[in-house]
């Protein structure tokens, strides 16, 4: 039987491939285009560390199959900023706010803090913390992902352009 | 078998307690619009959680229906998960049955249009009254102003332990919905309507017990607790509707209130 075949654009780059009908999207992004930024935490669409932009929203993407995003713009946190480029505000503001221990669930908190800031520009605390259920922290815990995520809605806000 | 957002049929499929052999996406084939029509709230079954939750319209007209909408799951489950396949799919947990149940909703099918009651009366292995090949398309919810959702959540995964949506319809008749509390999805409780009938006032609850007898058991809550809080948050769910706030309330462990 001849396998599927799958369009979409990732991180800006047009992608056909052959696949499993079955094919999660994010095996696709790690398994076949090597985008090894997107995590499997717990596989149940609880933890978030899958997180990427389908069209522009955050989903998770252990729970879609990648024959969903046919001529859909994916992106991953590799997106976010060019190799050797200044990070992307929302990374920058992760980093100096030291919003992460082990970083297994970092990429996957980025990204929807990305979908935070397009839903609310700039959110006070108690929304990035209830708008964060869908992300799970198991080693520093979610202090300073609220304060990182706040300080890059801001920087973002006053990015020009 | 037919898939929608795929954020409960995935997740099945993952568990191994579903296997179909074939799956055909709806995207794009179902409606997906939010509009007024006859006094009531017309959902397409394409309709994402994040769309319903962010309806102006509903949002101003039914501000209990979005505030339910915009507490289902996370916000990228929300990002994903549609109408159709929250109802079609009616999860122990599921906080659209009860609203379907509660609000006295119309489920449109490609077959027919079917009363929330009789949607959810699956028997069996069965989890609603869908016929194989049939497809949600629609539900129309008649605007109710004494309407509140009260949900406790989970303390691990959030999704509700238990949920009660209180109703008065305009006729003057109650519905109470539970959710949460059986393996078989939301129901509604007659005892509770029946004693709501005369008088629509939390005090008409003191003495309504719901019997845990087939109640979901698991390590989080017993059948007794269980029950005991789906008498609690009916209690709260008809002070909210008789307020006329249109309220939803989501409480979890260290709720102040």
């Amino acid at each position: 039987m001849t396998m599927p075949t799958v369009s979409m654009t990732v991180n800006g780059r047009p992608v056909r491939e052959e696949i499993e009908g079955r094919t999660l999207l994010v095996e696709l992004l790690r398994e076949k285009l090597g985008l090894t930024g997107t995590h499997v935490g717990c596989d149940t669409t609880q933890c978030g560390c899958c997180v990427v932009h389908v069209d522009g929203m955050a989903m998770k993407s252990c729970t879609m199959l990648a024959l969903q995003c046919e001529g859909a713009e994916v992106t991953t946190i590799e997106g976010l900023a060019q190799h050797g480029a200044p990070l992307h505000p929302m990374q920058a503001a992760f980093r100096q706010h030291h919003a992460l221990q082990c970083a297994y669930c970092t990429s996957g908190m980025v990204m929807m803090a990305l979908d935070i800031v397009r839903r609310h520009r700039e959110p006070d605390e108690a929304t990035i913390r209830e708008e964060l259920k869908g992300n799970i922290c198991r080693c520093t815990g979610y202090h300073n992902v609220v304060l990182a995520i706040a300080a890059g809605a801001r920087a973002m806000a006053e990015r020009p352009g | 078998m037919a898939l929608a957002g795929g954020q409960t049929l995935l997740r099945e499929m993952k568990r191994g307690r579903l296997s179909p052999t074939s799956l055909v996406d709806l995207g794009g084939l179902v409606p997906r619009d939010v509009a007024l029509r006859d006094g009531a709230v017309w959902i397409g079954a394409g309709a994402t959680h994040a769309k319903v939750a962010a309806s102006d319209l509903l949002q101003r007209r039914f501000p209990v229906l979005a505030g339910l909408v915009a507490h289902i799951g996370d916000p990228a489950v929300r990002n994903r998960g549609t109408l159709g396949g929250g109802v079609a799919a009616n999860e122990a947990a599921g906080d659209y049955p009860a609203a379907c149940l509660a609000l006295d909703a119309t489920i449109e099918t490609t077959a027919r249009r079917v009363t929330a009651s009789e949607f959810f009366a699956g028997s069996g292995e069965l989890r609603t009254a869908l016929e194989p090949g049939e497809i949600v398309t629609a539900a129309t919810f008649p605007v109710t102003s004494h309407a509140a959702y009260v949900k406790f959540l989970n303390p691990a995964a959030r999704y509700a332990m238990v949920g009660v949506f209180a109703a008065r319809a305009a006729d003057g008749s109650v519905r109470i919905a539970v959710t949460g509390a059986r393996a078989h999805g939301a129901f509604r409780w007659p005892e509770a309507e029946a004693a709501l009938g005369a008088v629509f006032a939390p005090e008409s609850l003191r003495d309504v017990r719901l019997p845990p007898n087939g109640l979901v058991e698991d390590l989080f809550a017993d059948a007794t607790y269980r029950a005991h809080l789906a008498e609690v948050l009916a209690r709260r769910a008809v002070e909210l509707a008789v307020m006329r706030t249109q309220g939803v309330l989501v409480l979890s462990h260290g709720s102040s209130r």
